[in-house]
């Protein structure tokens, strides 16, 4: 029944659209209300509740959580030194991988950045998120097998009279390192391929070779995304248990949290313990954000 | 009419069937009736048509991961009730799953058991109405991780010991006792091995009741402040000689064939893998003169469950003597029903685990959950409970 020249027809479509005109801090809040209700609620909303368990203490006689405020927990874990040389293991041991992933990840992530062809740096790219594609405990049993004492490590190493690390402290450490080192070197990747090469130019057009013009332009610009990278591989490192309790005997923070929550119930004691890691990342992040990790974003 | 009449005989055939014979159901033909605890179910009625069930892997098995073992499609054709299995991976998770209130039937371990109890999430169990209980063997009746004030609460599945396993090329003279596992000393420092759970510290409390019996402990789940201290010093000593801990079984295994490990606590289906001819590692297993803990599943029907008739027939078949040969012998523990010593496809199956020898398994101190409220009945002294073990444990290990 409309012609052409009536004005448009007054659909519910054409309604919101006439009331969202101009007003951007409606139509903001619409676009992100769905996300941050997500964040804030079901994200940071349940790990509230999860936390707010450190103030509550498990009751010896019925095993269930007694909802009653207390700082017992946090007292147990500041007096007792078990919690401390624990802490101190884990963060160490974090360190160690996060170091080791940074040397082991930014020559093949240099090299893939700026040396190899496009098509040898396709088949790295590759190489290096395949693992990411097999699940976790895969990679973990693998190697399991490879380290076993009649494993894969130690019949290469026969002939050589030599033995492997098997089981223990060493093998946590290979094993994290092989883990997380996708994570290492693609932001490393690509952090190295953003630096344009008119820099490199201009260095060397003041004289610098390459020593130097690696040392001085190179590493502080590629820097910030090293920083990246060692988010994941230190964060990642602070919480696992299940790498540890199946190539070592010994326990790290993540182990005793589990032992807390899947034999004793005791939701309390492993709350509390999970805020160490907590702040540990916290004060990681500021430190990270400080050395300019998070300007590319 | 006709058809709901058909079913019904249908589902009273079944049960029969299930039951195994229709006259054992009067009382004047089975053995001595047992007293039948208030708020537990007085009789069987017919099959609600499903059933809920948390168990171990390799408990309740229906054919999905072999076709050879199933013992479950032929209850559920014979009762109607569809079993729905949830596999537990610990006993907490299975405690905390039981707590819901979803579930009919839980496998529970005695690290589980004593605090269902506690908690309220099971219901006592009328033992009449499972007639294949008299078969059970009679060591395992009314033990206390699933008897309570002579109330029971659930049937047994099958019993294990954790015993001294050593390698006979390595360690001489042959060891009779666990004092060479907590020997500070001993020339095999490295090399000894022990269970990775807080329930070991009763396997400590099991030694101290043969070395220092001053302390007094005649249940080694039931610690008070000072005994529980006295095992933990021991487990701390004990620290320094070992030279890992096992949690997966196959880990022991392993330790084993390659000499890592040549002393310390095992499982008898461990030291029966080792001892395969096929690729055998020179071992032997004893249960020390000392006696030691072991283990011993129990069935228990949760207090909210919504199908307690498929609950109580699903009990009565998986102690059955053929089913709890089948599962038995599948798991690698002593069954709990005797006339299944008969049916097992091993026919050593029984002597390889010790189970008609009752006075093996009397010296036996199965797992049970340590309590705040002592478990040998005292109530003088409180006990140290679980959580209270667990953190122990961390600071065992270091």
């Amino acid at each position: 029944m409309s012609t052409v020249g009536d004005m448009p027809r007054n659909t519910v479509s054409r309604r919101i659209q006439r009331s969202l005109h101009g007003r951007r801090r409606l139509q903001l809040s619409l676009v992100l209300g769905l996300p941050l209700l997500i964040l804030v609620v079901l994200y940071l909303g349940s790990l509230a509740l999860l936390l707010v368990n450190a103030f509550w203490s498990l009751d010896p006689v019925t095993s269930t959580v007694r909802h009653e405020w207390t700082l017992d927990n946090f007292v147990r874990i500041a007096t007792n030194g078990v919690y401390h040389v624990i802490t101190i293991r884990t963060i160490g041991l974090a360190a160690l991988v996060t170091v080791t992933c940074a040397v082991i990840g930014f020559p093949v992530a240099y090299y893939m950045a700026r040396i190899a062809s496009v098509r040898t740096r396709r088949l790295l790219l590759l190489g290096v998120l395949l693992p990411l594609w097999a699940s976790y405990l895969v990679k973990v049993f693998a190697w399991r097998a490879i380290l076993q004492q009649q494993g894969v490590l130690n019949w290469v190493l026969e002939p050589l009279g030599i033995k492997g690390p098997g089981y223990g402290d060493v093998a946590t450490w290979l094993v994290f390192t092989y883990l997380w080192l996708p994570y290492m070197i693609t932001p490393i990747y690509a952090g190295l391929e953003r630096i344009p090469n008119s820099m490199l130019e201009a260095s060397s057009d003041l004289g610098a070779r390459s020593g130097p013009t690696f040392r001085r332009v190179v590493l502080p610009l590629a820097f910030p995304a090293v920083v990246a990278g060692s988010i994941f591989t230190f964060s990642l490192t602070m919480g696992d248990y299940i790498a540890p309790a199946l190539v070592s005997s010994t326990q790290f923070l993540g182990n005793v949290i589990q032992r807390e929550v899947g034999t004793s119930n005791n939701l309390p004691l492993a709350a509390a313990l999970a805020i160490i890691p907590i702040i540990v990342m916290i004060i990681y992040l500021i430190v990270a954000r400080r050395l300019g990790a998070f300007e590319a974003l | 009419m006709a058809a709901t009449k058909r079913r019904q005989g249908a589902l009273t055939a079944g049960l029969a069937i299930a039951l195994g014979l229709v006259p054992s159901m009067t009382v004047a033909q089975s053995p001595a009736a047992m007293p039948v605890p208030e708020s537990a179910l007085t009789e069987v009625g017919p099959g609600e048509g499903a059933l809920e069930v948390v168990a171990w892997a390799g408990y309740v098995e229906d054919g999905s991961t072999s076709p050879d073992l199933d013992w479950v499609s032929g209850f559920e054709e014979a009762t109607g009730c569809q079993v729905n299995v949830t596999l537990g991976n610990t006993s907490d998770e299975m405690f905390t799953l039981m707590q819901t209130g979803n579930y009919d039937l839980v496998s529970a371990s005695g690290d589980a058991s004593n605090r269902l109890i506690t908690a309220g999430s099971v219901q006592p169990i009328n033992l009449n109405l499972i007639p294949n209980y008299a078969d059970v063997f009679e060591g395992l009746k009314g033990k206390p991780h699933n008897t309570v004030d002579g109330v029971p609460y659930g049937v047994p599945h099958g019993r294990g010991a954790n015993l001294l396993m050593y390698n006979t090329d390595v360690v001489t003279p042959a060891p009779d006792s666990w004092s060479v596992v907590f020997d500070t000393e001993s020339p095999y420092a490295g090399k000894v091995t022990a269970y990775d759970s807080p329930i070991y510290i009763a396997d400590a409390a099991v030694y101290l009741m043969a070395t220092n019996p001053e302390l007094g402990i005649t249940n080694p789940y039931a610690l008070d402040e000072t005994q529980f201290a006295a095992a933990v010093d021991l487990l701390k000593a004990q620290r320094s000689i070992i030279g890992r801990y096992w949690g997966l079984y196959t880990d022991e295994i392993a330790a084993f064939q390659s000499g890592d490990s040549v002393l310390g606590t095992t499982w008898q289906v461990i030291a029966n893998v080792l001892k395969d001819p096929a690729a055998p590692t020179p071992i032997e297993a004893i249960l020390p003169k000392e006696g030691a803990t072991g283990w011993s599943d129990t069935w228990m029907l949760s207090a909210e469950s919504k199908h307690p008739n498929c609950g109580y027939l699903f009990m009565n078949h998986i102690i059955s003597p053929e089913v709890n040969a089948q599962a038995t012998e599948y798991f690698g523990e002593a069954p709990a029903n005797k006339l299944s010593c008969a049916l097992t496809a091993n026919p050593d199956h029984c002597a390889l685990f010790h189970a008609e020898d009752e006075d093996y398994f009397s010296k036996v101190y199965f797992w049970a959950t340590p309590q705040a409220q002592c478990l040998d009945g005292r109530t003088d002294v409180t006990c140290t409970d679980y959580s209270a073990w667990t953190q122990a444990w961390t600071e065992i290990k270091g």
